[in-house]
């Protein structure tokens, strides 16, 4: 099942329009920076709303390299994750004495100081003005095209989605989760809170950072627009929608929500048209807002828990337990 | 000297509305334990309900309070009954993103129902101006300072000498205690998101009738929270003084540092750096209770 649709997922450009390989490349960049923030909010439980401002730190810590000093895409990508990873771990220290609300807080004010920062720095990273960045290249071969980022796009997210998967069910994931359930217990098992919250935060902004880095390429350009405040908002409406702490949940609740901003934009013009001219925009905010309210209250273990449910019925069947 | 006095003047109005927003969002947590970062679009439904009753419809200011106080309670008691009662028991995550969603929401509404446009009703609202030596203190200021005093006052009051507000107290302590003793804790819930929607949407149609409302009036919705968080999320009285310092904190540092910097703009960012201060050095704020919790 699963090797059948990635052979679908990579035999898609020989059939799809551009249009659509953007819309499927996009979705494979947020699937990355989603399980980043799976890691540290569905696995290790610290609750983070500054991610889209991480996945701009490594976002133009890349196109800075790549554009302003020639550094290869292959070379300033990794930097990048590694900048993002940094300053992740900067603004995870307060994690060490808040939690909860406190560090929602902390996160929220992480993402406006760094999209504050990057303004300040106009010199260098463009500020409002944004930022040219060149499309990757191995020797001759640029990516110019929209299948070939595509590839480019659906390596790495597979990539980081099989990491993730093997973090969690390492020593390190474990600890992860023993801190999410009960933290004092964890600390009394022997595992050391500061090192773990900050790895947690370390492992989810790199994450981070290879998305940011990877969309800033792919539209040649970098401007703070790209990662706005809600888009951190949505990328824990994600994680809600598809379920915390399961990998393959990352992954619905990315391609779900989504594609329901993608019916929006299809639906939105036309009930412009017939309602009042501001439906679209009106529609665009409800509809987000209301996907994520009924799935707190109808089903807050998100699409993962009713995927295993599904499956476990088939297998199980014709018995219901 | 003129110069620094206007600033702290200005930054005194924007300390005001922060302080109405953080009374809300105190009012809620006192009660219920549950964070309403949708706080800041109460104020800003108030002020296009506000424009609606004065403006669209003609009515007289009383009876424009009247109706706003009756939609907001309506609004309130519905929020908590459809949207925030699932969630009774659920982590803090949950009620986080609900109230977000339903900021999202509450934006998509106010843009279909009033365009999303800035909206103004002046000298509909009885104006106070005051002139003190070469300095005008803007009626906003006076105003807003008068409503946020009397929120406060009434609020105190039923905090700590009514059993209402002792049974909003116990209720945010222990909600299994409280039930064993006969006190419905849903009702408290639903009571304390009214309170909050009708302190809302009141200060928002004060707002309307002197700066006018946009959508991007709820952001400052988040910037208050750096005023909740240095007042002490369940201090009532601290919301306010916090709310003065932070605003007159950030004009004053605003208008002396942002010609000496290359992208301006600091008092977009002021709060969420005083916030980060808070959070490492005092998160319980100024006038919170200390909670002893090890992590």
């Amino acid at each position: 099942m699963l090797s059948v649709l990635l052979v679908l997922l990579f035999a898609s450009p020989l059939f799809l329009s551009d249009r659509i390989l953007t819309i499927i490349t996009v979705i494979g960049i947020t699937i990355i920076s989603v399980q980043g923030l799976n890691i540290l909010t569905g696995y290790c439980g610290q609750i983070s709303i500054g991610h889209a401002g991480f996945m701009a730190v490594g976002a133009y810590a890349s196109g800075i390299l790549t554009a302003r000093l020639d550094w290869p895409f292959w070379i300033a990508l990794p930097c990048g994750a590694l900048a993002a990873g940094l300053v992740g771990l900067l603004f995870g220290l307060p994690s060490l004495k808040i939690k909860g609300f406190y560090l929602i807080m902390a996160t929220i004010a992480a993402q406006f100081i760094i999209v504050w920062l990057i303004i300040q720095a106009r010199g260098i990273t463009g500020g409002p003005d944004g930022l040219a960045v060149p499309r990757p290249q191995i020797g001759d071969f640029v990516f110019r095209s929209k299948a070939s980022y595509f590839y480019l796009v659906m390596s790495m997210a597979l990539l980081g989605t099989f990491l993730a998967q093997n973090i969690v069910r390492t020593r390190t994931g474990r600890a992860f989760v023993a801190i999410r359930d009960n933290d004092l217990a964890a600390e009394v098992m022997g595992i050391n809170l500061f090192a773990y919250k900050l790895l947690a935060f370390f492992i989810g902004c790199v994450y981070a950072g290879v998305a940011g880095s990877l969309l800033v390429h792919y539209f040649s350009f970098a401007t703070l627009d790209q990662f706005p405040f809600m888009n951190s908002v949505w990328y824990l409406g994600m994680l809600i929608v598809g379920g915390m702490g399961s990998i393959p949940g990352a992954i619905f609740g990315a391609v779900s929500l989504k594609l329901i901003d993608e019916l929006v934009t299809i639906v939105g013009p036309i009930l412009s048209a017939v309602v009042a001219a501001q439906a679209a925009a009106s529609l665009a905010l409800i509809s987000r807002g209301v996907v994520i309210m009924l799935f707190l209250i109808f089903e807050p273990r998100g699409l993962a828990h009713r995927w295993d449910m599904i499956r476990s019925y088939y297998r199980l069947w014709p018995f219901s337990h | 000297m003129i110069f620094l006095l206007q600033l702290v003047i200005t930054g005194f109005a924007l300390g005001m509305v922060y302080a109405l927003i953080a009374i809300g969002f105190v009012i809620i947590l006192k009660c219920s334990e549950a964070f309403n970062i949708a706080q800041g679009h109460f104020v800003m439904i108030g002020g296009y309900l506000g424009y609606t009753f004065l403006v669209t419809f003609g009515l007289p200011i009383w009876a424009s309070l009247i109706a706003s106080i009756a939609v907001a309670i309506v609004m309130g008691l519905l929020i908590e009954r459809l949207t925030l009662r699932p969630l009774v028991g659920q982590p803090v995550l949950a009620v986080v993103m609900m109230t977000i969603a339903l900021s999202t929401v509450f934006d998509g509404l106010a843009t279909l129902a009033w365009g999303g446009e800035y909206k103004t009703y002046h000298g509909v609202l009885p104006t106070i101006n005051l002139q003190l030596g070469e300095l005008s203190i803007p009626s906003e200021t006076t105003i807003a300072m008068i409503v946020s005093v009397i929120a406060v006052a009434g609020l105190m009051v039923l905090f700590r000498h009514t059993k209402m507000g002792l049974a909003m107290r116990a209720t945010a302590d222990d909600e299994q205690v409280v039930q064993s003793v006969g006190i419905r804790v849903t009702s408290v819930y639903a009571l304390s998101w009214a309170i909050a929607s009708v302190v809302g949407v009141v200060g928002g149609i004060l707002l309307g009738g002197v700066s006018g409302v946009m959508i991007p009036l709820s952001q400052i919705g988040i910037k208050a929270f750096a005023v909740v968080l240095l007042g002490g999320v369940n201090s009532v009285g601290g919301a306010i003084v916090a709310g003065i310092i932070l605003g007159v904190l950030e004009n004053v540092a605003a208008g002396y540092l942002d010609p000496l910097l290359p992208g301006g703009g600091l008092a977009s960012v002021f709060p969420f750096m005083v916030m980060i201060i808070v959070l490492i050095i005092r998160p319980y704020g100024l006038f919170g209770e200390a909670r002893i919790e090890r992590i």
